[in-house]
């Protein structure tokens, strides 16, 4: 724990900014400091998320063999400064029916709600946190609930017919989905025993494996329910551009557009930081230790953020990847996917990993193998352990689910859309049978 | 530096609290509503009880106001103010019933005596944390938490049964 803690402490040089005496340290602490931090990860972030759009484009470009933006600087790198300025200096359109004040503060609380939780992301050891919160992954997920407020409000202040429409869509969509991208989340949690997600980190590096390898089933729920939660694709019905214009952001032009994209490629980074710092292990990779020791504490802390961004990347890719190479999900089977699928094995997920568990507990403790044994204050698996948990993970957990949940999915049909319409064919070929009059 | 905070979020939620009533498009009242929540959020935070300002964020900004603007918008509510019909006996009758609220409310404020607040670096002394909620919730009050999952359970068999169509 204090080695946790340790992470919020402000630096010599801060200290010596605010000349403050050692006791004394609130403003280097809680004001100077954290402000400093801020200004990088928000500048950071910012610019990273303009390339994102331009990766975008080039992976989709290479995927359907084109070049994709080659005119702006060497490789179209420029591109986003480009876009930029061009979306600064646009025409700031509102609608003369939209409701202004609402269309207005739309784009902002989208984006201020999803860069609001890049205060709490651990993106690198020691000082390259900003803020090392004891409800850490709460908070992400409260805070990123309250984003859909956005893209509801500007659906309905836009006034027409796509925003509002693809606003329905997406509320409900993340709504849903938000409830399996939580109970995604609590397996890895049983292990790591904190909310905190420097701690998550932490136990993860205790632990000696990233959770992902214990847990399977919650990763993969997780890696779904992300797309479904940033509206990506095969998800992204709305934005659907064949049947919605452009969705919730059709009436938007200039920089309250781009304050959208900004905040969906935000929350796209967001979402796959989350999944680093619980199922990948963050910002740890094995012989960070050794280079603590050897190199010193500054390229430690360096190359544990570069091990972050990298994790983070690799992430970013298979979303795009995903993206330029499925087709779009119909609706219907969206929210069976999310309803019927994800949420019950989410479900599973945590009974089953609590039973893996408390069996794993050393008898003391009421459980049976004694797979855990504990050590400086935390639960931590042996080395039979780790293969015991990696065992029920795979081949007990994923296939249990998916057989228990097949077989309900299968035995409960009445609400299935596809079920009903058999039914109506079948009462209406019994109608035609009979020679009583059909409805056209 | 904590008084200061206090006022702000205070100030913010008192007016929010109050256009919420004053607002007479029903989005807007909604809004001002997400604003009052955040910002009590904000106050259970400086009163050390975390846990609770992160499920007030996830539950009802969250999930129940996104429900609350949905309908609204669904609903299509209209843009002039609704007829509200007004007694005349109605109103004089108001003006004691406020009083009374009133003098209720200095009642319950001299009736609170100030506590101590717990340190906030004494995670064994922490009440609002997520452990001891657990902790808490899992041992002393196991059965009434059994007991409103079930209720919560029948409510959502109720809803099923209640929207389910006949098979014909």
């Amino acid at each position: 724990m204090p080695e946790i803690l340790a992470l919020l402490i402000a630096p010599d040089w801060v200290r010596s900014l605010t000349g403050e005496r050692p006791p004394n340290v609130f403003w280097a602490e809680y004001i100077v400091w954290p402000l400093i931090q801020i200004v990088i990860v928000l500048f950071v972030v910012l610019t990273v998320v303009a390339y994102l759009v331009y990766f975008e484009r080039k992976i989709s470009a290479f995927i359907q063999a084109r070049l994709g933006p080659m005119r702006v600087g060497p490789w179209g790198i420029l591109q986003p400064a480009a876009d930029g300025l061009k979306l600064l200096l646009k025409e700031d359109i509102i609608p003369i029916k939209a409701d202004k004040l609402v269309f207005s503060i739309a784009p902002i609380i989208s984006v201020v709600s999803t860069l609001v939780v890049l205060a709490v992301i651990p993106w690198g050891a020691a000082w390259a946190t900003i803020a090392n919160v004891n409800i850490g992954l709460l908070f992400v997920l409260a805070v990123s609930s309250v984003s859909v407020l956005g893209l509801v409000l500007a659906g309905w202040s836009s006034n027409s017919k796509y925003s509002l429409l693809g606003a329905l869509r997406s509320s409900a969509q993340m709504v849903s989905y938000e409830v399996g991208m939580g109970l995604s989340i609590i397996g890895a949690l049983i292990f790591a025993r904190t909310l905190s997600l420097s701690g998550i980190v932490e136990a993860q590096r205790a632990d000696g494996l990233p959770y992902f390898l214990f847990q399977p089933l919650g990763f993969l729920i997780y890696l779904i329910s992300a797309l479904g939660e940033t509206n990506r694709a095969p998800f992204d019905l709305p934005e659907a551009e064949s049947e919605l214009v452009a969705g919730y952001h059709t009436e938007y032009s200039g920089f309250r557009w781009a304050l959208f994209f900004m905040a969906e490629y935000t929350a796209m980074l967001v979402t796959s930081a989350v999944a680093v710092t619980v199922f990948l292990g963050g910002w740890y990779f094995p012989g960070l230790d050794w280079i603590k020791s050897n190199w010193g504490p500054n390229i430690y802390v360096l190359l544990s953020v570069a091990a972050f961004a990298g994790k983070i990347a690799v992430l970013i890719y298979a979303y795009m990847w995903f993206r330029w190479t499925w087709p779009r999900y119909r609706y219907d089977q969206l929210m069976e996917l999310g309803w019927k699928w994800l949420i019950p094995a989410g479900l599973a997920n945590v009974v089953l990993t609590g039973v893996w568990y408390v069996l794993a507990l050393p008898e003391a403790q009421g459980g049976v193998f004694g797979f855990v044994k504990q050590t400086a204050g935390r639960y931590v698996p042996t080395g039979y352990g780790k293969i015991y948990f990696i065992l029920t993970g795979f081949i007990i957990t994923i296939p249990l689910s998916w057989a228990l949940l097949a077989t309900i999915n299968r035995r409960s049909r009445d609400f299935n859309l596809h079920d009903q319409r058999q039914l109506q064919i079948k009462l209406r070929s019994e109608r035609i049978k009979r020679n009583e009059p059909v409805a056209e | 530096m904590e008084k200061a905070l206090f006022i702000i979020f205070a100030v913010v939620s008192v007016a929010a609290a109050l256009n919420i009533l004053l607002q007479r498009n029903p989005l807007y009242s909604a809004l001002s509503l997400v604003g009052t929540l955040i910002a009590l959020s904000a106050l259970y935070v400086m009163l050390r009880a975390q846990f609770i300002a992160a499920i007030q964020i996830v539950v009802y900004a969250g999930a129940i106001m996104v429900l609350f603007v949905f309908v609204i918008m669904l609903l299509n509510a209209p843009k002039e103010a609704p007829y509200i019909e007004k007694h005349k006996a109605l109103r004089f009758l108001a003006i004691p019933f406020a009083g009374l609220l009133i003098a209720e409310a200095f009642y319950v404020i001299r009736l609170v005596k100030p506590i101590q607040m717990p340190a906030s670096d004494d995670s064994a002394q922490a009440v609002g944390t997520t452990l001891s909620v657990g902790t808490k919730l899992f041992t002393d009050y196991l059965l009434p938490f059994e007991v409103t999952s079930v209720l919560i359970l029948m409510a959502i068999v109720g809803a099923m049964v209640l929207a389910r169509r006949g098979e014909d």
